[in-house]
This record gives C-alpha cells, sequence and structure tokens, in this order.
C-alpha cells in the first residue's frame, strides 16, 4: 500500500487561508488503512474545518482517487450545488491521488485549486494497522533478485549498491543513532540463510539514473 | 600481468612492498589551514602520505579538495585525498577527479562517507550516487582506460585509490567479502579502522589475505588519559583496552605536576603497547604498514617510526 501520514492541521489551515466554502475528498483505499481517511479521521478533519470557520460545502469518499477512470465514476455523485458554492478542495490521499483529481478537474472544467491534508511516505507493508514499513521506493529496475528479495534502496540508509558501508555496527546502522536495523547486513543474512552468498560477493554498477527519476509514466499501449 | 604504473611515493612503496606509515590530517570548519598545515611539516619526515579528512561525521569542514591541494603543496607532503561519495554524483566527482589530478593529487582514499543526518547539515540532500567499491571503479576506468563511461578524457588523471576496512565489524564474513568486492573494483589499497582487539584483527586480515592487497592497520596512539577515554566512548565499535585505560589514568593522575615528563611518559607508553602489535602482526606478514589516525598528536610520530622498524 501507499503509506500517508496527517498533516498537521496548521498546515492545511494555512493553506485553505483565502477559501472558505470547502469540499472535502479522502482516499477510500490506502489512506484508510493508514487510518488518515477513515471515518474517525473523516470526523476529525471535518471538525477541524469547522472549528477554523470553514463551511464545509460537501465530502465524499472516492474509492481510489489515484484511478482516473474510478474518479470519473465517483464524481458523478457530487451535487452540482456544491460545485456551485466551493471555493477550494480539500483531499485527504495520496500525491499520486490528488494528481489524477487534477487530470479529472481539467475534464470537467472545474477550475478550483485542490489542496492535500495528508502526507505520503511511499510504498509499503502493513505489519498491522499504526506500523508500515517503507519497502520500495519504485526505483524502476528492481535489484531484488540480488539481494535475497530485501530491498537495499530502501533498506540501506545511504541506498548503496555495495554495503555493508563502515557505518554499521552488530547489524544496525548508524543513521538513527544504531536502532535500526542495516540493511546490507540483513540482505547478507538472508543470502547467507538461502545458501546465495554468490550474490553478496558480486560487485554491483552503480545505480542507473538513466531512465529513473522526474516525469516518470509506464505507457505500453 | 602488466607491471604496475606508479603515480605517487605511496603507489612507489606499496609496488615495492615496502612497510610503511602514514599519518592523517584533519581540516577543520576554517579558510585558514594553517595549523593543520604545521601539523603536516611536523609529520611530513616520518610518513610517506597523510590522508586529508572530507568532512567526517557528516560536520562540515572546509574541501577536501582544496585542503589536500593546499596542504600537500605547502607542507611538502604527499597527501591521500579522502574522497566520499556522501556530497557530490557521479558525474560531479568525475570532474572532481580530473581536477584532483590538475592540483596535484596522486592518492584517493575511496570512502562512503558518514550520512549527514550525523552531522551538522542533517537537512542536507544525502546522495550516495557511487558508493566506495564504485568510486574505485570509476577511478581505475578513468586513470587506466583514460575514458568516463567510455568517453576518451583527452589528458587523463593518474590515480591511485584505497579504501577502508573495518576490523571489529561484525558478521565479519560480510566486510570480509565487501573488501572482496573492493578489490575487484580496482582498489589498491586498505586502510582501516582502529583496531584493539589483537586475536580479531589477526582473524580479519587472515582472512582478507586472499585478495592480495596491502593492508594498513588503524591505530590510535593515545595523547593523554582523556584522548584515550574520547576514544573509547565517542567511537561506536571500538573499544580500548581496560588496562591501557587503566595505564593511560595512573599516566594522569602520576605526573600531574611534571607535564614535560608526562609526555614522554605517554609517548613511550604508546611505544610499548603498539610495538609487540604491530610486530605480530608484521611477522605474520599480514600488514603492509600503519595507518596513524591520530590527529594532533604529531610529536608521536618518530616512536611510530620505531613501531614499524625491525
Ligand atoms: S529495488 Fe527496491 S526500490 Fe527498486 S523496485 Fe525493487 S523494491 Fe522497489
Ligand atoms: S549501516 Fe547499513 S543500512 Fe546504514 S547506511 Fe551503512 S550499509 Fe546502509
Amino acid at each position: 500500500m501507499i503509506v500517508t501520514t496527517k498533516k498537521d492541521f496548521e498546515e492545511i489551515e494555512d493553506a485553505l487561508k483565502r477559501y472558505n466554502n470547502i469540499i472535502l475528498i479522502y482516499c477510500g483505499t490506502c489512506s484508510v488503512t493508514a487510518q488518515c481517511s477513515d471515518e474517525k479521521s473523516v470526523n476529525e478533519m471535518l471538525e477541524h474545518l469547522k472549528n477554523a470557520g470553514k463551511n464545509v460545502v460537501y465530502h465524499q469518499e472516492f474509492k481510489e482517487p489515484c484511478d482516473f477512470r474510478q474518479d470519473l465514476q465517483d464524481w458523478r455523485n457530487v451535487p452540482q450545488e456544491a460545485l456551485d458554492k466551493v471555493d477550494a478542495f480539500l483531499i485527504l490521499s495520496c500525491g499520486a491521488g490528488l494528481q489524477a483529481m487534477l487530470d479529472l478537474f481539467d475534464r470537467k472544467n472545474i477550475v478550483k485549486p485542490i489542496f492535500i491534508g495528508l502526507n505520503t511516505h511511499g510504498i509499503a507493508e502493513t505489519e498491522r494497522i499504526g506500523r508500515f514499513h517503507v519497502k520500495c521506493a519504485g526505483c524502476g529496475d528492481c535489484l531484488l533478485n540480488y539481494t535475497g528479495g530485501i530491498c537495499p534502496v530502501t533498506s540501506c540508509a545511504k541506498g548503496l549498491m555495495n554495503g555493508p558501508c563502515g557505518g554499521q555496527l552488530d547489524g544496525k546502522c548508524e543513521v538513527g543513532n544504531y536502532e535500526k536495523d542495516c540493511g546490507w547486513i540483513l540482505i547478507y543474512e538472508r543470502l547467507k540463510k538461502i545458501g546465495r552468498l554468490d550474490l553478496f560477493k558480486q560487485l554491483r554498477p552503480a545505480f542507473n539514473w538513466t531512465d529513473r527519476g522526474h516525469q516518470k509514466s509506464v505507457v505500453f499501449r | 600481468m602488466a607491471e604496475k604504473k606508479v603515480y605517487s611515493k605511496l603507489g612507489e612503496m606499496l609496488a615495492k612492498g615496502e612497510f610503511i606509515l602514514t599519518g592523517e590530517l584533519e581540516p577543520e570548519k576554517t579558510c585558514d589551514l594553517s595549523h593543520t598545515i604545521q601539523e603536516a611539516k611536523e609529520m611530513a619526515p616520518y610518513v610517506v602520505a597523510a590522508n586529508v579528512t572530507d568532512s567526517p561525521l557528516g560536520i562540515v569542514t572546509i574541501n577536501s579538495l582544496a585542503a589536500s591541494h593546499i596542504i600537500q603543496k605547502e607542507a611538502n607532503i604527499e597527501v591521500i585525498w579522502q574522497l566520499t561519495v556522501r556530497d557530490v554524483n557521479k558525474l560531479g566527482i568525475a570532474g572532481m577527479i580530473m581536477g584532483g589530478h590538475a592540483l596535484g593529487l596522486r592518492n584517493i582514499l575511496s570512502l562512503t562517507g558518514d550520512h549527514p543526518n550525523m552531522g551538522d547539515m542533517p537537512e542536507s540532500k544525502p546522495v550516495f550516487d557511487l558508493d566506495s567499491a564504485t568510486l574505485c571503479m570509476l577511478v581505475r576506468e578513468m586513470v587506466d582506460k583514460g575514458t568516463i563511461n567510455g568517453y576518451e578524457i583527452e589528458s587523463p588523471p593518474k590515480f591511485h585509490v584505497g579504501a577502508a576496512a573495518n576490523p571489529n565489524s561484525n558478521p565479519m564474513e560480510a566486510e570480509v567479502l565487501k573488501v572482496g568486492r573492493k578489490v575487484e573494483a580496482g582498489c589498491e589499497f586498505i586502510q582501516t579502522q582502529v583496531a584493539y582487539d589483537l586475536e580479531k584483527t589477526i582473524e580479519f586480515l587472515t582472512a582478507i589475505n586472499k585478495y592480495n592487497v596491502p593492508v594498513l592497520l588503524g591505530i590510535f596512539p593515545m595523547k593523554s588519559y582523556a584522548m584515550a577515554k574520547g576514544f573509547d566512548t565517542f567511537v561506536p565499535g571500538v573499544d580500548v583496552p581496560k588496562d591501557v585505560l587503566a595505564k593511560w589514568k595512573s599516566i594522569k593522575n602520576d605526573y600531574k605536576t611534571d607535564k614535560a615528563k608526562q609526555k614522554k611518559i605517554y609517548d613511550q607508553a604508546n611505544y610499548e603497547f603498539f610495538k609487540p602489535f604491530i610486530t605480530e602482526l608484521k611477522n605474520k606478514d599480514l600488514l603492509g604498514g600503519v595507518h596513524c589516525m591520530a590527529v594532533h598528536y604529531p610529536r608521536i610520530f618518530p616512536k611510530l617510526i620505531e613501531v614499524i622498524k625491525g
């Protein structure tokens, strides 16, 4: 899932400073699991907005804001009266969710600002509610076949291709005062356990950024 | 195998298989290098070369390329330019390597570098485009092939490149295999983290012996009890032996009133501790030399020459 956390309301209030009539939209998928757009969080946000003197003209769950096709469907439920009144939108979703909504707004000729209520951290494992671990940075050239299934980009504080670095101490990482595991020791131990230290011995080239990073789309049709 | 090319005094001594001594200089958060230059001058007659650090612990200091050049020129000492991959991407580092050559530098120590998070600019972007092994690869490509990414360099740089290793590392095997990768990447010498545990050091050096790369063992002669205690407390994973600490404490207490005498006793105590330690490793043919990491203690070098002799 995509793990999110709530922004401080002061930051949201500041973003909404110029706007009074608000439509609140919230994600029905990952952000619910992250307990950022579940019923309690939505009620809390409505309360905050009210206390800040905002007029919430409408609020609605969008099943999967990051899916433009789903947004087209969910949009049908948004009443015209609310759209006539609205000054700004606020969305509780990941960053991709908001940006898919922008495409929807273009399609629907909505020329109103939309603001984000959450911070997005990454692609994560859910250990249990309240414990999420970012496991993948979407680097585009998955290295897990070489590393025993443990991602060096997210599990190593420096994202090294050849670890461990001199900062590891008894399997712990220098970053964060030796509280977290060193990703490269995890990789070593895993490869050892599955009898594949041959992979650990391999010198890996530097990360290839040619096709990575910014302005990336996956388009095959 | 083709004869090894030699670009520096360090390279020459390593090629000859001489047992060597290197030192360390730590420029600080200043644009004035006069203190470091003074220290370098005092150290110069005794060492083959001295490392110049690159913002250790992520604490911003004067840039190590600039400092290396100035120190080498002013103090008449050969420098091992410590270059971390923490702050500059591959493109930038390739440019710095050419710049380093143009400024007269001939030795690089390839380091990952401490994460910015640990230093005084934790908000700074951690780059780590390369790592210590891939930096060795880049240096070797630029020097041996005269290319960057296959593109020709009109007048290529000449460098020897070394890397670090930690004999205290646990699990040791991971560190040993990492040394193997560094050597495969073209690393020509190793300077180790400070080690006090002789048995563990022997085990580690024996394990990396197969890679056939000269190893300079990191040592930290302790100028005072405060230094010994500080090192023991603040350097993660390295414990100064209890009896050493006790001895240094007694020197501190016994010679309170005679500072000149106290200095001599400290120096002698360092000699007495390190001589058998190094001799044992030397006799086992596990070392290519010693790297003294103690900074601001240049008067110890004549004693260290005694340590490595014979
Ligand atoms: S290597 Fe890591 S960041 Fe890259 S795709 Fe695989 S899991 Fe994701
Ligand atoms: S200690 Fe391990 S996890 Fe931390 S930066 Fe170094 S290699 Fe990466």
